[in-house]
Formats: C-alpha cells, sequence, structure tokens
C-alpha cells in the first residue's frame, strides 16, 4: 500500500523534490494564491480543517481546526480590541522523540508544503510572522528551509504585500541547540525569546498568552504540511482517505527490529500488521515481542495485542497505548526489556528540565533504581518502587515530560513483570 | 466576584485571584515552596497541588485562578497523595543533616516534612552533592540544600533588578549559580537569605552563631537611610545575633537593605565605649558616672554661652536631638547644627526634607525627574518603589546628577554633569517650562532640557520631582533646590526630597539648627553658629552627639583641627577612637541603635517610635538620659524627664500648633572650576554604625569607593593612570589615594568618599583642588 496516495511525498521520485520549481510543478501554492486573491474567509477554511478531521501530528492529537479557532475574535467587541496585535505561527519541528523521524523528511524533501501551511495559518489566524523552531541536530533539513525560505521570498511568495493582495508574512527559522524538552510548545516559545528552555505554566495558553506575549498558535510541521493538500481537495476528501474522527493520512516513522525501517504514509485504520509488512516485516525472520507505537514516551504494548490493532488514535488508545507522533519501535524476542526500559528512563532524566520538582528528582530517581538493577543489584520491592515513584510523577508536573517518563516504566513492568522479576532475582536477562 | 467551596465551606472571594490568595487569607494551610506573595508565580515546586473537582490533574494553588462554582478541596486523599508525593522528592536529595544546618528549626522545608514526610526514606540511592561557590561576604551557601524553588532567581529579577542568581544545567543538574559575576553585590541581596526556604542560602556574619529557639524577637526601625524600614532584632543573652525585615505594607513591604541588615554588627565593634572616661591632666581615666558628668557640667559652665557649641549626627533620634538643643538654648547658645555634609548654608530656613507622598504614590509615577540622587544605592526601598512604576507603569524617568549612578531599570533621559553646570542646566528646563520670567532673561535652552520640559509637561499624568540626598554635599545647594522646586510648580508635579540620614527630617522638626528651633519656629535673638562655622572656627567649648568629625563631617580634616583646638569638648558616643581622645576631655558612652527607645521621623512623614531591645553594652546609657542629668547639673529648667515618651509628647505638641513657614528663595549660576571636588559619604561608612559592620566593608559596592575617581579624559589631561598612587592637596588637608578611573564622572571632576580613613585627611575645600602623581 505504500507511496499510493502520498501527498506529502508525491515528489519523491523527482529529482531534487524540494526545490520551489518541483513544488510549484505539482501544484504547489495554488492554495494560497486561491486564498489571497479570493479572500475566503478565515471561518471557511477552520470549517473545511474541522470537516477533516486533522488532528495534531506532533502526539497530543487536538483538532486542528479548533485550535485555529482560538485565534478568532468571538464577537465585536474582541475584534476592536485584537486590532494591531501581533500575532504568531509558529511551527514545531523540533522532533526528538526517540523514534521519530518524520518531520525531518517533510523539510528535506518538501519544505514548500510547510511554508504553504504556514502561510495558511498565518491568513487564517492573523498572523504576519511566522517561526519554524527546527531540532538542534537538523542541519541539513534546516538548510534545505532555510533554502526554500529564500526561494519564496525571491518569488514574491513571502515578505509584504504577497502578490499584490495585501498580505504580510514574514517566516524566520530558528535552530534549536538540541535540548527535547524544547519540543514541548511552551519550552520552545521560551527558546525562541532567547530564554532557558523550560515549560510554562498553563493557563494562560499560547492563543491568550504566546510568544512574547502575544497570540500564538504552535503547530506541528506534519500537520501543517497537510493543510494545503486538504484545502487543495477538501475536508471531506481527507476524512474519507482516514476514518471519522481520524481523518487522512499520516506519516509513521517505523524503526527498531524490522527489514526496512522507514517513514510510511498511510491511511488512518491501517491494520497495523499491514504497516509492519510494508517494514518487511521482523528482521532476521524472528518473533515480534513488543511495540511501542508512538514514540518511546507512550505505553509499550505486547506483540499478540499490537497485532491487532490499527492505527489511528481511537483504535491505538483502546489497545492501551497512544498513536504519539506515530514513531512505531518494533521490538523482535532478543530485546531486554529491562536494559530497554533502563535506556529509556536515562533519557528522560538527562532530558528534564528541572523546573519541577516530581520529574526532576523522579526520573533521577527512576534511572538509579533501573541502573541498580541492570547492575545485579535489585530488591524486589524495586518494582513496587518503581511502579509507585512513576505513579507519584504522573499528572503532577508542569508538562507532560513528567507524564512521558512515567508510561514506560508503568507500562514495561506491567506488560513485561516477569523479566524484571528474573532480574532482579538472577542478576542477569532473562533473554540471554 | 466568585462564589467558590474549599474544603465543604462556601467562600464568596474576588474572580481571578489565585486560590493560594484566597486560602492565606482565609487561615486555610496549603504547603509551599516556590510561591512568594511578593514574587512571579513559578507553580514550579508542585507543593501546593489540591483537589479541584473536575480537573483531571491536581492544580497547584499558587497558579489556579478561582472561578465561580469551583469546588477545592485541599485535604482530600487525591491532594494529600500529591503534595505527599512532591514532599518525599523533595527529601530525597536533600541531605537530612538538619542538626548542622544554620536554617535547623526556622527552616520551611522541615516545617513542612514533619506534616507531609515520612519518617522512612526509600531512596537508597546516592544523593547528589553540588560544590559550594563563594558568593560574597554576605550570603553563605550550601547548595547541596537547594530544592530549586527559583526564589532567589526571581527576587534578582523581579525586586533587585540585576540577574545575579541563575538557575544553571537542567534536570538534576540544574544548580542555582551566579553568572556574569562570581560575587552577588545587590544593595538589596540579603533579602535571598529570607527568602530561601532552606539552608541553601543563609547569612554569614551570623552563621552557626545562635539557634532560632535561643533567639528571641525585638521590633526596631532602621537606622540608616531616611525610608524608615521597619526591622526586628533577633535576640540572644542581651546580644542582637541578627537582623531580619518586619513587614510593613506601606514601608519596606517584606524587604530590607543589606546596610539596615548587616549594620548591627557594628554595635559590637573593638572600639565600642562601655564605660565614661574623663581626661585629668592630659591622662584619661575611667570613672563613675557621676563623676564624669560633674566633670563635663564642671567644664561647661566655665564657657561663656556664645563660645559653647553642640553637633549631633542626624542618626540621632527625635528625643536626642531635641534635648541637646534645649539644653544649648536653656544655656544661652543657638550654636548648634546636624547638617554635617553640608557646604551651602545660605538658605534662610531649612525645611525637613519629605517625600510629601506615600512610598506606593510613587510606584504609580507616570514621570519623574530625579535630581542628584542616587536612590538605588541610598534608599533602596524607595527605588524599588520608583522601579516599580518603570516596570509596570511604564515611568518615563529623567534623571539629573553630578555622577552617573548605576540604575537598574531603563532611564528616558540621563544628564551627568559637572555641578557648576548643574544650576545652568536646571534654569535651562525651568525656562523652556516657563519662558516669560524675567529671571531667566540670559539662560539659554538647549535641545535636550527642551525635550526634558516636553516630558515633564503632560497632562492627567502624574509626575513626581526628586531631589535627592546628593545636592546636600553640593556648593550650590541652594541654587539646585530652588529650581527644582520651580521646575515641580511649573509641571503641577508633586515635589520630594529624600534626605539621606534616618532622622534628617526629625533633627530639622526637633529643632537641631542654629536658625530655628523646634517645628521651624525661627529663634528670636540672634542666630547661632552653623556647622561649617562651628568646625571652622574654634569655640571654646563643645557637646558632641554621636560625631566624629574626621569622618562624618563633609570638612573632614579641618574639622578634626578645630576640635583639637578647642579647650573643653564633651563627646557623646558610642564608641572611643584614637581621634577622639585627642580633642574630646570627657567621654560619655551611650546606647546605640537598638539600645535606646526614641523617635526618627522618616521622609514619608511618618514619627517612628521604637523601644530598646537589648540593654546597652557596658555600663552606655541613652543619650537623652545623659543630656537630661547634664541639664540637670547645668540648671537648665524644664528637664525632669523620666521617659522618652515626654520627651516625645513635648515635641510633637508643639509640631502640631507651628506650621513651618519657608521663604523664597533664590538662585545664582555658579562659576566653572579648573577641578572640582565632589564628595559624598561611601554606601557602608555613612554613620560610626555602619562603617564598623565588617562584613559589609567587604563587599563589592564598599571596595568601589575606595581611591580618587576621576574619568578618563580628566585622567589622560592631568596625565595620571589608573592605579597610580596620587595626592590630593586642598586648602587645609591632603590626601594620598590611587586613582580609580571612573567613567560615571563628568569631565573636570574628581570624587572623593568621606567616612573612609583613607580620605579623612581632606577637608572640603570648595575653592580648589589639585592633584598630582604622589
Amino acid at each position: 500500500m505504500a507511496n499510493q496516495v502520498c501527498f506529502k511525498f508525491k515528489q519523491h521520485n523527482q529529482a531534487e523534490s524540494w526545490t520551489l520549481a518541483a513544488y510549484q510543478a505539482l501544484g504547489g501554492y495554488k492554495v494560497i494564491k486561491k486564498i489571497l486573491n479570493e479572500k475566503i474567509a478565515p471561518e471557511t477554511l477552520i470549517a473545511e480543517l474541522k470537516t477533516s478531521a486533522l488532528r495534531g501530528r506532533g502526539g497530543a492529537g487536538f483538532s486542528t481546526g479548533l485550535k485555529w479557532s482560538f485565534m478568532l475574535p468571538r464577537d465585536e467587541a474582541a475584534r476592536e480590541r485584537m486590532k494591531g496585535v501581533q500575532k504568531y505561527i509558529v511551527c514545531n519541528s523540533d522532533e526528538g522523540e526517540p523514534g521519530t523521524c518524520k518531520d525531518r523528511d517533510i523539510l528535506r524533501y518538501n519544505p514548500h508544503a510547510l511554508i504553504e501551511g504556514m502561510m495558511i495559518a498565518g491568513y487564517t489566524i492573523g498572523a504576519s510572522k511566522g517561526y519554524n523552531y527546527i531540532r538542534g541536530e537538523f542541519w541539513q533539513p534546516y538548510q534545505r528551509f532555510e533554502t526554500a525560505i529564500a526561494e519564496a521570498y525571491k518569488a514574491g511568495l513571502l515578505g509584504e504585500n504577497i502578490l499584490n493582495t495585501g498580505f504580510d508574512f514574514d517566516l524566520y527559522t530558528h535552530l534549536g541547540a538540541g535540548a527535547y524538552i524544547c519540543g514541548e510548545e511552551t519550552a520552545l516559545l521560551e527558546s525562541i525569546e532567547g530564554k532557558k528552555g523550560q515549560p510554562r505554566f498553563k493557563p494562560p495558553f499560547p492563543a491568550s498568552y504566546g510568544l512574547y506575549g502575544q497570540p500564538t498558535t504552535i503547530n506541528n510541521t506534519e500537520t501543517l504540511s497537510s493543510v494545503p493538500s486538504i484545502l487543495a481537495n477538501s475536508g471531506e476528501w481527507f476524512l474519507n482517505l482516514g476514518k471519522p474522527n481520524n481523518g487522512g493520512e499520516k506519516l509513521f516513522s517505523v524503526s527498531g527490529h524490522v527489514e526496512r525501517p522507514a517513514n510510511y504514509e498511510i491511511p488512518m485504520g491501517t491494520p497495523f500488521a499491514d504497516l509492519l509488512n510494508m517494514a518487511g516485516g521482523v528482521w532476521q525472520g524472528r518473533k515480534l515481542k513488543a511495540v511501542i507505537p508512538g514514540g518511546s514516551s507512550t505505553p509499550v504494548l505486547k506483540a499478540e495485542i499490537a497485532m491487532k490493532m490499527n492505527m489511528d488514535y481511537d483504535s491505538i488508545a483502546a489497545a492501551g497505548s497512544m498513536l504519539g507522533a506515530g514513531s512505531v519501535i518494533i521490538m523482535d524476542d532478543s530485546t531486554d526489556m529491562v536494559k530497554t526500559l533502563a535506556r529509556l528512563a536515562h533519557f528522560y532524566y538527562d532530558e528534564s528540565c528541572g523546573q519541577c520538582t516530581p520529574c526532576r528528582e523522579g526520573t533521577g530517581w527512576l534511572t538509579r533504581i533501573l541502573h541498580r538493577i541492570l547492575h545485579g543489584e535489585g530488591r524486589p520491592e524495586d518494582l513496587e518502587l518503581l511502579d509507585n515513584v512513576s505513579n507519584q510523577i504522573m499528572g503532577n508536573t508542569i508538562c507532560a515530560l513528567g507524564d512521558a517518563a512515567a508510561m514506560p516504566v508503568i507500562s514495561f513492568i506491567k506488560n513485561f513483570r516477569e523479566e524484571f522479576q528474573y532480574y532482579i532475582e538472577h542478576g542477569r536477562s532473562m533473554v540471554g | 466576584m466568585a462564589r467558590i467551596e474549599i474544603d465543604g465551606k462556601t467562600y464568596e472571594v474576588e474572580a481571578g485571584k489565585t486560590l493560594i490568595e484566597i486560602t492565606d487569607a482565609h487561615g486555610i494551610e496549603i504547603p509551599r515552596f516556590c510561591y512568594h506573595k511578593k514574587l512571579s508565580v513559578a507553580a514550579s515546586c508542585r507543593m501546593c497541588l489540591v483537589d479541584v473537582a473536575n480537573a483531571p490533574k491536581p492544580l497547584p494553588a499558587c497558579a489556579t485562578p478561582v472561578w465561580d462554582g469551583m469546588k477545592i478541596q485541599t485535604r482530600s486523599p487525591r491532594a494529600i497523595n500529591a503534595q505527599k508525593a512532591v514532599m518525599e522528592f523533595l527529601l530525597i536529595n536533600h541531605p537530612l543533616d538538619c542538626p548542622i544546618c544554620d536554617q535547623g528549626g526556622e527552616c520551611e522545608l522541615q516545617d513542612v516534612a514533619v506534616a507531609y514526610g515520612k519518617d522512612r526514606t526509600r531512596f537508597i540511592e546516592e544523593k547528589r552533592i553540588v560544590i559550594d561557590k563563594n558568593i560574597g561576604a554576605l550570603i553563605s551557601t550550601a547548595f547541596t540544600r537547594c530544592i530549586h524553588c527559583t526564589r532567589c532567581v526571581r527576587f534578582g529579577e523581579e525586586i533587585a533588578g540585576v540577574k545575579e542568581l541563575g538557575a544553571t544545567q537542567r534536570g538534576d543538574h540544574m544548580r542555582i549559580d551566579t553568572y556574569m559575576t562570581d560575587t552577588v553585590n545587590s544593595e538589596l541581596s540579603g533579602n535571598v537569605i529570607d527568602l530561601c526556604p532552606v539552608g541553601a542560602l543563609t547569612a554569614k556574619p551570623s552563621r552557626f552563631a545562635a539557634r532560632p529557639w535561643e533567639l528571641h524577637t525585638a521590633h526596631g526601625i532602621a537606622p540608616h537611610d531616611a525610608f524608615g524600614s521597619h526591622l526586628e532584632f533577633h535576640i540572644r543573652r542581651n546580644q542582637v545575633m541578627r537582623v531580619v525585615p518586619r513587614e510593613n505594607v506601606a514601608l519596606n513591604e517584606v524587604w530590607l537593605s543589606d546596610r539596615d541588615r548587616f549594620s548591627y554588627q557594628g554595635l559590637y565593634a573593638q572600639d565600642r565605649l562601655t564605660a565614661p572616661m574623663i581626661k585629668k591632666d592630659g591622662q584619661w581615666q575611667t570613672v563613675d558616672w557621676e563623676s564624669a558628668l560633674l566633670f563635663a557640667a564642671e567644664g561647661l559652665k566655665k564657657i561663656p554661652a556664645k563660645q559653647l557649641g553642640g553637633l549631633a549626627s542626624a542618626t540621632a533620634t527625635v528625643e536626642e536631638l531635641y534635648l541637646l538643643q534645649k539644653l544649648l538654648r536653656g544655656l544661652g547658645s543657638n550654636n548648634i547644627d546636624h547638617r554635617l555634609q553640608q557646604v551651602d548654608f545660605s538658605e534662610k530656613t531649612t525645611k525637613a526634607p519629605f517625600l510629601n507622598q506615600r512610598p506606593a504614590d510613587l510606584a504609580q509615577a507616570d514621570v519623574v525627574l530625579l535630581v542628584c540622587a542616587n536612590l538605588r544605592k541610598q534608599q533602596p526601598l524607595l527605588n524599588h518603589r520608583l522601579r516599580q512604576a518603570v516596570l509596570h507603569n511604564h515611568a518615563e524617568v529623567i534623571r539629573i546628577n553630578v555622577y552617573d549612578y548605576p540604575q537598574n531599570f531603563p532611564v528616558s533621559h540621563n544628564l551627568t554633569v559637572a555641578p557648576h553646570q548643574l544650576v545652568a542646566t536646571l534654569a535651562g528646563i525651568a525656562k523652556a517650562l516657563d519662558e516669560a520670567q524675567p529671571a531667566f532673561k540670559n539662560i539659554e535652552i538647549s535641545e535636550q532640557q527642551r525635550a526634558i520640559a516636553a516630558c515633564l509637561q503632560k497632562n492627567n499624568k502624574k509626575i513626581k520631582v526628586l531631589l535627592g540626598e546628593a545636592a546636600d554635599n553640593l556648593p550650590q545647594l541652594a541654587s539646585i533646590r530652588t529650581l527644582t522646586a520651580l521646575i515641580a510648580k511649573l509641571t503641577f508635579a508633586t515635589f520630594s526630597e529624600t534626605g539621606r540620614y534616618a532622622n534628617s527630617a526629625g533633627a530639622i522638626l526637633a529643632g537641631a539648627l542654629p536658625q530655628q528651633t523646634l517645628a521651624g519656629q525661627a529663634i528670636s535673638g540672634e542666630t547661632g553658629l552653623n556647622a561649617q562655622q562651628m568646625l571652622s572656627q574654634s569655640l571654646q567649648a563643645y557637646v558632641l552627639l554621636g560625631f566624629e568629625p574626621e569622618l562624618d563631617s563633609i570638612m573632614g580634616a579641618t574639622a578634626l583641627q578645630t576640635l583639637q583646638n578647642a579647650p573643653f569638648v564633651v563627646a557623646i558616643n558610642g564608641f572611643c577612637t584614637e581621634a577622639m581622645q585627642g580633642y574630646a576631655n570627657v567621654l560619655l558612652p551611650m546606647a546605640l541603635f537598638a539600645e535606646t527607645s526614641g523617635t526618627y521621623v522618616n521622609n514619608s512623614g511618618d514619627w517612628q517610635r521604637f523601644t530598646a531591645a537589648v540593654a546597652p553594652v557596658g555600663s552606655a546609657r541613652p543619650a537623652w538620659k545623659i543630656l537630661r542629668v547634664l541639664a540637670n547639673l547645668l540648671d537648665v529648667h524644664d528637664f525632669a524627664y523620666t521617659a522618652s515618651d515626654e520627651i516625645l509628647n513635648e515635641v510633637k505638641m508643639l509640631c502640631e500648633t507651628s506650621a513651618q513657614t519657608v521663604e523664597d528663595s533664590t538662585w545664582v549660576l555658579s562659576a566653572p572650576q579648573a577641578l572640582c571636588y565632589l564628595t559624598e559619604p561611601a554606601i557602608y561608612a555613612g554613620d560610626a554604625l555602619v562603617r564598623r559592620a565588617t562584613a559589609l566593608q567587604a563587599t563589592a559596592d564598599a571596595q568601589a569607593c575606595h581611591g580618587a575617581h576621576v574619568n578618563q579624559r580628566t585622567a589622560d589631561k592631568l596625565r595620571l593612570s589608573a592605579g597610580q598612587q596620587v595626592k590630593l592637596s586642598q586648602n587645609g588637608g591632603s590626601a594620598i589615594l590611587p586613582l580609580v578611573i571612573d567613567a560615571a564622572l563628568a569631565d573636570d571632576c574628581v570624587l572623593v568618599y568621606t567616612g573612609l580613613a583613607e580620605s579623612a585627611g581632606l577637608a572640603h575645600d570648595v575653592g580648589t583642588i589639585d592633584l598630582t602623581a604622589a
């Protein structure tokens, strides 16, 4: 099924698909031109997005149409008050979750789709400035995106009075410095402002107090890049690609123990088994042991449960995990779950910003216990303790990093308890 | 209004307030560490998590606004579990060595742990250790104890206005650290000690000296600047162990300047005078009070009234100053003064320096003109109010001074000029406001002066004009005051004078002046000699109250010389120095700040009474008692006081019944000088007590006051270079000091701070000063 209705990578077969010429040859920038020339009402665009059931591709899965609608004035009085207020559209390309690499490919192969998506967003919410926050390690994607911006400016697609329609839109790239936490939207805003990347307490939400204290919308790269295609066709079209409440196609980054790890764009609701097949199945003919379906922070699933689920928000939630950013990590039967969890826990410990107590102290504690178990010094009561500490972090922190650190621990111990018990008893792994 | 329910009880509250504000107001206990009512909300410690109906997660009370119909449970299992979880996390890496921690017994973490902590730890891993850092003489650090509440960081950003402490690193490597500088140099730095909920930041001067449960407290009033902060003494066995702020919404809120916090060290200086002493046949001997007072009275009796002078420091209380002038006037002399830092005495009447508004009003200002004011270092908490006006009200500040003091807020017009240009500058601004006045005929208006005038002429705006303490030291004082007041009048602004000392206003109201007595009433008969006259022409006898001539007087060496030439000097002082033993004939030990009762009048116009917190050191006695007995021995009438209140009542009664009249004053342009001599008291040497506070002397602010300061252009002109020893010579004095290049000065000015031993050899001479290589 791969590459059948792939609108984001439909130019893949072309040489230099990332150029303006290649994008325009396939109808690029037609949507924004139409919107600007016909001065289509923002409400109309938002209604179309709502119909499409496009949900945030960064992991939280919040309705994009609804999010944009927060930026429109509620009544005449609000419209008057908001006159002349600087708003911002910010794209979150700080793709840092272990297992995720989809946004990188959008930036590398289809940057103009993102620029057009951001322009549409800017037009809709009334923002004349946009920022794309790109992960610090993404040097080539950063260069590609910068080149694309330069091309767009040269072609008169960005800047002041775009195509003589009176619409102004400036787009800037901000290269991060490698902190995972800056993928959290308010930490990302702090980072753009030149401060230490630490999440803000909400409320106030970015829609009322965002970048530099101004109303701001933050969307994921994939979300924004999907917008031109949706509006070029229709909300209905996109919705029908997937299933109700889970519109469209979605990129899945398949990694781990498969023959062909890659990004796969498939309709929402595709069975997991099909996706696994596309990736060539479990490598070396081994057996599937576990799947993390949405990136390392989402709960791990046992093979038999994973094989029964479909790849959409609701189905994965029903299976006991989350679709997240669509980063599917495949583990075969040689995987040492204790070691895997210890590595994951260390990642979140390392990336905790340190601002709030449960995450700062709790992630360190989890890591140290797991490290101890891994070195043969585990105690039977440690499993209870790990579960307990994780639950003490869950829900008590400013941002979701606390939950992200806790969920793998809880799910690994719940699903593979006997492996942990074996490790504690014998001081070595059950799987050799 | 919103109707909310907390733990089953209904409350009518103001909508939009945070939950913790409501619970605090109603006495409902919610534990917290990062929240502080005077700082921004961080919501990061998570200790105040509570259970709100319909919320998916526990919410922090400090950051959750209340809404109508909200239902909160502070003690439900969900709330308690969240709070206990946070408590456990906070304790896993916190060293549980309370017995050796200076904060033990007054530690917020310790207190909350009693209620929310477990008595067994589940944490068996290695605890975090953080390397300490020496951040200066005032604050001691133990960063391993830090719980990362960031109160100290937010204090720097929001209150002190300098980001000296920050949270570096991340995760559990996060630590509080200094950046940019190695030390914390803010004049308000000591407040982080109070803010720190654990023993990570403690007071260095009082570290490990006492346990909180050994201390009892007493109230007091800060004895240095004219702001009059409220404070609390922590006392053990009749010794002040430390000083902390006492909350006063109208004045210092919850803050205290470092000077007011650490100057108590001076109480226990090595050179405290503990027993009366008299000089007989050139030999000093310690005697009992009766002999000393008789000796003083005998000596004074022989002196003709006109040959008798009285000088007092403006850190003395209203009662002491009132009795001193009453004693001298009772003996027939009007030679009394407290204006030891002044050189221009041309004004006929002296008005008490008042803000003519509350400090909180200043925080509401729209435009502020600061003339000769160094609020940040001299009155840090008044400066804090001004900074609030700039930050929250976007006030425009215009600053005109002889020295470009570093500010902690943006200033829209910043003028640094030599003193002789100051009058012309102010006159130019005044003329731009009212060109028709004939007095301004020959004044030129510069573009900047016109811009400043335009800034001050705004309708419906709160305009404030402040004349600061630095004007006192200038020979153009009268002209500066006249013109500044005129500018205020022309712009319909509130005119304020800040004053310099704790009792600058009180000293004037008490009548410690040669030309006016209590409450500004003109004296009948001949005007007495002022401080400058008394200290340049020797009288036959002096009574000195808390006054060290070579350090407290702007005339330094001349003052000392004059007193040395005087046949009979009675020094009522808390200390005994070699210089004193040189000129005095009787030394009467007086009780100092914290040891005596009395009243200070601050620049807000508050008469602030205080009582003695500890008994005086040795056999020292309150100065009002000394003066009373002296008066009795000298047969002066109406001195039958038995308590300081009686004196205060007498003063207040007279102050309330008489109004001050101020004559119209004039101004004159002053001539330029080849090299202008500027001086002001060093920040931590302005009075006898603070200059003996050792920790403060080690701060960067104190260190910056050493040497002779000139700017680079002036140094080049004189062919001098930084660090070089230079000789300053003038009529009546000289000193050799290292040269400091200071970009904050105007051209052709040299600044030397008074109150320091190194500059005591100088005498203020408005004529000339020579600066040559030593």
